[in-house]
């Protein structure tokens, strides 16, 4: 069975946020994965995520396909709707939920196997639509629950287990994503949960399709030597483009960020994501530069992590539909049913 | 042999696709509608847009029998690449009419027809000035040369053109002059009318004509559907054009000019049934169309809405199968894949209209169902009702219809709960409560096609797993009673049955009624769903031997009834009809009787 209920500790002095909720209040059914998953790591982040942005849980719909990633839906925000589709189909659950109800926060879990292979066409068109939502990629490079075949997202010459290379040439999500015009694009490590929470935060208030790739390796399966998804292989080739800090509306910017190095986006809903470079040469709010800087900074062997582009400016997909704001799944049948003398007259046209 | 008579008879063109065709087909069909005459149109079309033969053919019945009649009283052959075969098609004693301007193959001749010759194009290119007109009006010159072998209000058909064309005039009048150069020619020189013609009758009244994917797209309107998703495939797209067509005319918010609907083309059918599944889900009343093929992609999901249990609705615009097959030609060959869609022990709530009026309430039907079941409902409907032009009775909705919704917990219900579950029978019809996102926060849950408990919970416990899908079934027997009953004509002396589904419905009337004049009278059951009512097991009770007529090379429906009721195959005897064309009486008569008479001699 492989389902666990987490003991509750209540704490008479838990921190509570702006709803009264403790971090308590946000957490799942206990992990299933392997000790020392990166996936566990990120379920903490997306936690404390949440928890900071006051998000009422049941106002949160999680969503995933199929996979060691897919499961981890289940390890956070119990109080929240959760919905674990079939592999590789979460985008278009999302696309049908988000148009019932346009008015929920969507943070969508998948992994290198869900996105990159079964499910690139539903990854590619969840990003043409630019559907709200926070999509995050578990990326360890290999396939777990069918134990250690290579994923879509194996580097050339990264190697199994036993010892086999990869020959095919790796997906990176994030050059497919800004290639295809998605209005935010940002990487980072499990093991940098400073830098993946401020990520977390900003792709979930970004207005439209925000994705997350995050190196999250696999413990079992691939983090040994020869892999290029290992906790080693990543912290020594990690490379930060951009710091991101994410402030909420209504708060103050608390750091002293060095003048001329950093680039402010406000975003719709009032918050602002504050950007610092760490190279001079690279550019998050250009789609050309960014991409040109993924790619040589791949072909350098590096993992080119930050919020590595972001465009608030683009229509998401409600608006593009034309879609109320009241939700469809809100509105009275009255509303919606022209009624017995309008059909009788519309069919003067067939008589 | 052609035996029209007033109001009997069947006209069929024969017509290159693209060349406007359609328009004046329709012209003709409706005029004769409006001169209240029972009337049906058949669409025999190649999946091509231009270039290539395309029929239409026009039956007018006294007694308004829908199907075609088999047999074709005037051929209008315009088509000099399919005239062979056009001609060899006229039932002796009929007539075709061609385009005389050019000689006709002396060769290709019959001496048991009449071949009336109008020299369309040479009227055309006289009298009008560019190449597109002197293509269409061709069109509209043959109809005005039938309008005078047939008889017909020609008053009607200028009406019509009105209404059809409203304010552009140079239309109205470039087509009223080729009417009125086919209707000329026609009346000086040849024999006005033809021993069949039209006569006024006031049978119509109180009836439309209207395609089956229009009236489906009507009833989601009317149903309260608001998220609609689709992946374009013949012959089902018309169902999404016209319910965006509908949607534009009535779900606009007058205050803000926004959509209170959405549709999403997908970009496959996969993500369409994830689409409407995800929206079911969320609450609001959404469906997909579709055909096979687009079947055969959905099954996954369809496994996954049945086994997670969530609403929604799929349309199954049949066509020819397998594979890619014919996809402009119809048939009923996803019985059995749509009633065990997916893998493992699923079976799906369908429903089988059998026509245009039937897609419209049972597309109703199938949201209020799909609700109450809580599970994914297919409406099978075919080309042939989604398509074609049929005759129905006006539409009428019943304006205290409250959709039901089924066990939605609301606000009130959930603030007084300890805790919900979402899986749990309480009231022992096998059907849960289930709470919309966001409603409270009592009310969320988590959704899952892995093994799952009565609470919800993920499990790999052999019991739970087995409480679990035996509870399905449970609910299964609930569906029992509230799909639609299927449609019975019964009277205790009559021996013999016929059992069918869907499209084949008035095929079949109008064979029981043949059958009949000949002194064999038959039972009639239509299956108007799956589950089947207990009604359909007593009708099978009731009879030796069944007729099992369909439209499939495999006699789906009768296994399927074989498998779901227990009753021995060769008590169901299978006429099937299956080559993309409509069934029509005149083989199934024949076939019937070859039957009885086969038994008759065993």
């Amino acid at each position: 069975m492989s389902y666990i209920k987490k003991p509750k500790i209540l704490r008479d002095n838990a921190k509570r946020n702006e709803l009264g909720m403790t971090y308590n209040d946000y957490e799942g059914s206990m992990s299933t994965l392997c000790a020392g998953c990166g996936h566990d790591a990120i379920t903490g982040a997306i936690i404390e995520t949440v928890f900071d942005l006051n998000i009422p849980p049941h106002r949160m719909i999680k969503l995933s396909g199929i996979g060691c990633s897919s499961k981890t839906p289940a390890y956070f925000a119990n109080q929240s709707h959760g919905f674990n589709a079939v592999h590789g189909r979460m985008p278009s659950v999302a696309t049908g939920a988000q148009s019932a109800n346009s008015q929920m926060y969507y943070i969508g879990v998948s992994g290198d196997g869900d996105t990159l292979s079964i499910g690139i066409g539903q990854f590619a068109h969840a990003i043409r639509r630019n559907l709200n939502m926070l999509y995050i990629i578990e990326n360890n490079g290999v396939y777990g629950l069918t134990k250690g075949q290579f994923s879509a997202s194996a580097d050339i010459g990264s190697t199994a287990k036993k010892g086999a290379p990869n020959l095919q040439t790796p997906i990176d999500p994030c050059q497919m994503a800004i290639s295809l015009g998605a209005t935010f694009v940002a990487r980072s490590f499990s093991g940098d949960r400073e830098q993946l929470v401020p990520l977390l935060k900003s792709g979930l208030m970004h207005r439209g399709f925000a994705l997350i790739d995050v190196i999250s390796p696999c413990v079992t399966f691939n983090d040994h030597e020869g892999s290029t998804k290992g906790y080693l292989h990543t912290r020594e080739h990690i490379n930060e483009a951009v710091y991101t800090d994410y402030i909420h509306p209504l708060s103050e910017i608390k750091v002293d960020y060095p003048e001329g190095s950093t680039l402010q986006v406000d975003l719709h809903n009032g918050g602002k994501v504050i950007l610092s470079k760490a190279h001079k040469q690279y550019n998050p709010v250009n789609r050309s530069d960014a991409i040109r800087g993924v790619r040589e900074s791949s072909d350098r062997g590096e993992i080119l992590t930050g919020l590595l582009y972001i465009d608030e400016s683009q229509p998401d997909f409600i608006e593009n539909e034309n879609t109320i704001e009241t939700p469809l799944n809100e509105l009275s049948f009255q509303n919606l049913c022209p009624g017995s003398e309008k059909l009788a007259k519309l069919q003067q046209r067939y008589k | 042999m052609s035996t029209a008579s007033h109001n009997n008879f069947t006209v069929k063109f024969a017509n290159v696709n693209g060349t406007g065709s359609s328009s004046a087909n329709g012209l003709f069909m409706k005029s004769i509608f409006r001169m209240g005459i029972p009337v049906v149109g058949k669409n025999y079309f190649p999946s091509n847009i231009q270039g290539l033969p395309t029929w239409y053919e026009v039956r007018a019945s006294e007694h308004g029998y829908l199907a075609p009649s088999g047999g074709v009283d005037i051929m209008v052959a315009m088509n000099a690449e399919t005239y062979a075969k056009d001609l060899g098609d006229v039932d002796p004693g009929g007539y075709l009419l061609y385009d005389s301007t050019w000689p006709r193959n002396i060769l290709m001749a019959r001496e048991d027809i009449t071949v009336l010759g109008v020299p369309l194009a040479k009227m055309c290119n006289e009298n009008f000035d560019n190449a597109r007109a002197r293509t269409l009006m061709k069109n509209t010159a043959y109809v005005g040369s039938l309008a005078a072998l047939l008889n017909m209000e020609v008053a009607v058909i200028e009406q019509l053109l009105l209404d059809i064309f409203g304010s552009k005039t140079n239309l109205i009048e470039a087509n009223k002059s080729a009417l009125q150069l086919g209707y000329d020619y026609a009346k000086a020189n040849f024999t006005c009318p033809l021993p069949f013609t039209t006569k006024r009758e006031n049978k119509t009244d109180g009836y439309i004509m209207i395609d089956g994917n229009t009236t489906a797209a009507l009833g989601c309107l009317y149903a309260g559907a608001t998220v609609g998703a689709w992946y374009p495939i013949t012959p089902s797209t018309s169902l999404m054009d016209a319910f965006t067509g509908y949607c534009d005319l009535f779900r606009k918010d007058e205050a803000t000019g926004k959509n209170k609907y959405a549709i999403i083309q997908a970009e496959d059918e996969l993500a369409a049934i994830g689409i409407a599944l995800g929206a079911g889900w969320n609450g609001s009343r959404s469906f997909t169309p579709t055909s096979g093929p687009g079947i055969s992609l959905m099954n996954e999901f369809l496994g996954f809405g049945y086994y997670a249990e969530i609403p929604t609705v799929v349309f199954d615009v049949q066509r020819t199968g397998p594979s890619t097959g014919m996809p402009t030609r119809t048939q009923q060959g996803d019985i059995l894949a749509c009633a065990y869609a997916s893998h493992g022990d699923t079976r799906h709530v369908c429903l089988y209209p059998s026509n245009p009026e039937e897609a419209f309430h049972f597309s109703v039907k199938a949201f209020d169902l799909a609700d109450q079941l809580q599970t994914p409902v297919i409406v099978l409907s075919d080309l042939d009702i989604g398509m074609n032009d049929w005759m129905i009775k006006d539409l009428k909705w019943d304006k205290n219809f409250n959709p039901d919704h089924g066990k939605v917990l609301g606000v009130e219900e959930l603030e007084v709960m300890e805790k919900f579950h979402r899986y749990q029978d309480k009231d022992g019809d096998g059907i849960p409560y289930r709470t919309i996102p966001g409603t409270h926060p009592k009310g969320s849950y988590f959704t899952r096609g892995s093994g799952h408990n009565k609470l919800g919970l993920y499990t790999e416990d052999a019991q739970e797993y087995q409480e679990l899908v035996d509870r399905l079934l449970v609910k299964w027997e609930t569906a029992k009673n509230l799909v639609p009953k299927p449609i019975i004509d019964f009277l205790d002396s009559n021996v013999y049955a016929i059992l069918c589904v869907g499209s084949c419905d008035d095929a079949i009337r109008e064979a029981r009624d043949t059958l009949t004049k000949k002194g064999l009278a038959f039972n009639y059951l239509r299956i108007t769903a799956f589950p089947f009512a207990k009604e359909v097991e007593e009708f099978l009770k009731a009879h030796e031997k069944i007729f099992v007529v369909e439209q499939n090379r495999d006699g789906q429906l009768r296994k399927l009834v074989a498998m779901e009721t227990g009753i021995h195959l060769e008590k169901l005897d299978s006429i099937r009809m299956y080559d993309g064309n409509p069934i029509y009486s005149r083989n199934l008569v024949q076939e019937i009787l070859n039957r009885l008479k086969e038994d008759a001699a065993a």
